[in-house]
């Protein structure tokens, strides 16, 4: 059993898919406690579509990927903003008009290069057994940026999300927060491309906090539970993808979304009166 | 908790004219209250008085006129504006629990990037028991009935501190116990100097209990004490066509509109 568990990590390449998986699948937990309160899921989506054309022209310019993804997540989220402003259609339209136009537009310069385009593929749909060090290091830096902000405007952001008419009138500076939260939606993302992909990092992004929101009923529990839990994921979707030969972002997405459902099993078959509607 | 006097008003309106394109919700609104006073605002649906609320709060742009709080502009002293919207607009299944959401009320004074102190937790749990709800303090906000919300926003309200209290219907949908409960806390406020101001459609409620009363109907119709302000003919202009006065022996109901029966006072 031991030897089970301990054999996959005797290669570099599971020990860093380990640390970054785990890293990667907390941070996402973090940030989406506030994406699953707030309703962001289909915004969270967006975002990473939109930043593939990023990915795209950074690879074609031989220049940083991450830094490409984040320019292009960031510009639709402003985007997103004005076209709904001034454009005449809701916020929801307008963010499927620019996230699928953009990520259209990454499909088409994908198709520009011959023949090689294993590497893109990988962004799609993650591989993080092909994760760097210097990804690793990268992952930290933004992750730790992302921690360190929601560790000094928890209470702020607690409240922004909680009730932002009375934040409001209290005096905060509630589209700027927005901005904010969109902003670190975005950099989670960034960083999830390598272990997830592209087309699943929302799946990391709301189903861990997701789970953890049918299990308490305290904010602060539902952030470390979904750390938690998320964390679990990665570690269960490694093992798997090492031993049944499948794709590691999706073995992890699945173990995520199979601790979704037994939970909410679990809750129903607990306390089928009490349950949270 | 009693504030500082010196003030000739606590909040004056200027000729404010707000509201979307169009015709303005509030059109030429100009009062002054005093520092300690209860002031009802009265007035028929789409009368204006949420818009006023909001404007004053800067939650609803105005096209022109001037807000006060204390001799400066309030938009720079939001903090100082305590706010109970008609319908709080919250995640009922939010996971915070009311003491939680008490707390939220400390956050402009806590300041930022820092902790709530053991100051803040006292004034937490005073606000809490001001309200009745410290035996829920730790209940999950949604499992509250809606009268125990309502006290749980009010107790926010109280835990802010504010000099200012704006109270959209605050009794609406809420029981009497609870609107008694809820009448006689901000009475008790007021007599701290704090100045409350409550939107409402319970007109007998406002003249016997409130100093002033607001009469609303996108132009200011009247302001003054109750006993001079409570006429039929300014209660006329106030509530328009939808007015009618029906007498039940010596007593006067004012029916305000098609859905709300309100009675408004004894007459001699």
């Amino acid at each position: 059993m031991i030897e089970f568990l301990v054999a996959p990590f005797e290669f570099g390449f599971m020990q860093r898919a380990l640390l970054g998986g785990v890293l990667v699948a907390a941070i996402c937990a973090l940030v989406g406690t506030y994406v699953v309160l707030r309703g962001l899921a289909f915004v969270g989506d967006a975002l990473a579509h939109a930043a593939f054309p990023g990915v795209v022209i950074a690879y074609l310019l031989k220049g940083n990927i991450y830094l490409g993804a984040m320019l292009f997540a960031l510009a639709t989220a402003l985007g997103v903003g004005v076209v709904s402003r001034h454009g005449r259609v809701s916020h929801d339209t307008a963010i499927g008009i620019l996230f699928a136009g953009a990520f259209a537009l990454g499909v088409l310069l994908m198709s520009t290069i011959q023949g090689y385009t294993v590497d893109l593929f990988g962004f799609l749909f993650g591989n993080i057994l092909g994760i760097s060090e210097r990804d690793l290091w990268l992952v930290a830096f933004l992750g730790g940026v992302v921690v360190l902000t929601i560790t000094v405007l928890y209470k702020e952001l607690l409240l922004l999300s909680f009730d932002p008419t009375v934040a409001e009138a209290m005096g905060y500076p509630v589209q700027a927060f927005n901005h904010l939260l969109l902003g670190l939606i975005a950099v989670t993302i960034v960083i999830s491309i390598q272990a997830v992909g592209i087309i699943l990092v929302v799946a990391l992004l709301v189903t861990p906090s997701a789970t953890a929101y049918l299990l308490t009923q305290r904010f602060f529990q539902m952030m470390v539970l979904g750390v938690v839990l998320a964390a679990l994921a990665a570690v269960i979707g490694l093992y798997l993808s090492y031993y049944l030969n499948v794709a590691s972002g999706a073995a992890i997405v699945l173990v995520s979304t199979c601790l979704f459902f037994l939970t909410l099993a679990g809750r129903r078959l607990l306390s089928p009166v009490a349950f949270r509607s | 908790m009693t504030e500082k006097k010196g003030w000739r008003y606590c909040l004056e309106v200027r000729d404010l004219v707000a509201g979307y394109t169009g015709t303005p919700a509030l059109d030429g609104i100009t009062f002054a209250i005093p520092p300690g006073q209860m002031v009802g605002v009265i007035g028929p649906n789409g009368a204006g008085k949420t818009t006023l609320f909001k404007a004053i709060l800067g939650l609803t742009p105005y096209q022109r006129g001037e807000i006060l709080l204390h001799e400066a502009p309030a938009l720079r002293q939001r903090a100082m504006m305590g706010y109970l919207p008609q319908l709080e607009e919250v995640n009922r299944d939010f996971p915070v629990s009311v003491a939680d959401v008490v707390m939220m009320g400390r956050y402009p004074r806590i300041g930022w990037g820092r902790r709530p102190g053991p100051e803040d937790f006292t004034v937490m749990r005073r606000a809490l028991e001001r309200v009745d709800l410290l035996d829920h303090a730790q209940t999950q906000i949604g499992k509250l009935s809606g009268g125990q919300q309502q006290r749980a926003f009010l107790a926010r309200v109280l835990a802010q501190d504010p000099h200012l209290l704006l109270l959209d219907e605050p009794v609406s949908g809420v029981d009497v116990t609870t609107q008694h409960a809820i009448f006689a806390l901000l009475e008790e406020l007021r007599n701290n100097g704090k100045t409350v101001v409550v939107a409402t459609h319970d007109l007998n409620c406002v003249i016997e209990r409130f100093d002033q009363v607001l009469c609303l109907n996108r132009q200011l119709v009247a302001y003054g004490p109750p006993r001079e302000v409570f006429r039929e003919d300014i209660l006329g202009r106030t509530y328009g066509h939808h007015l009618m006065i029906v007498r039940v022996g010596d007593r006067r109901i004012v029916v305000a509109d098609e859905h709300r029966h309100e009675t408004v006072k004894r007459e001699t």
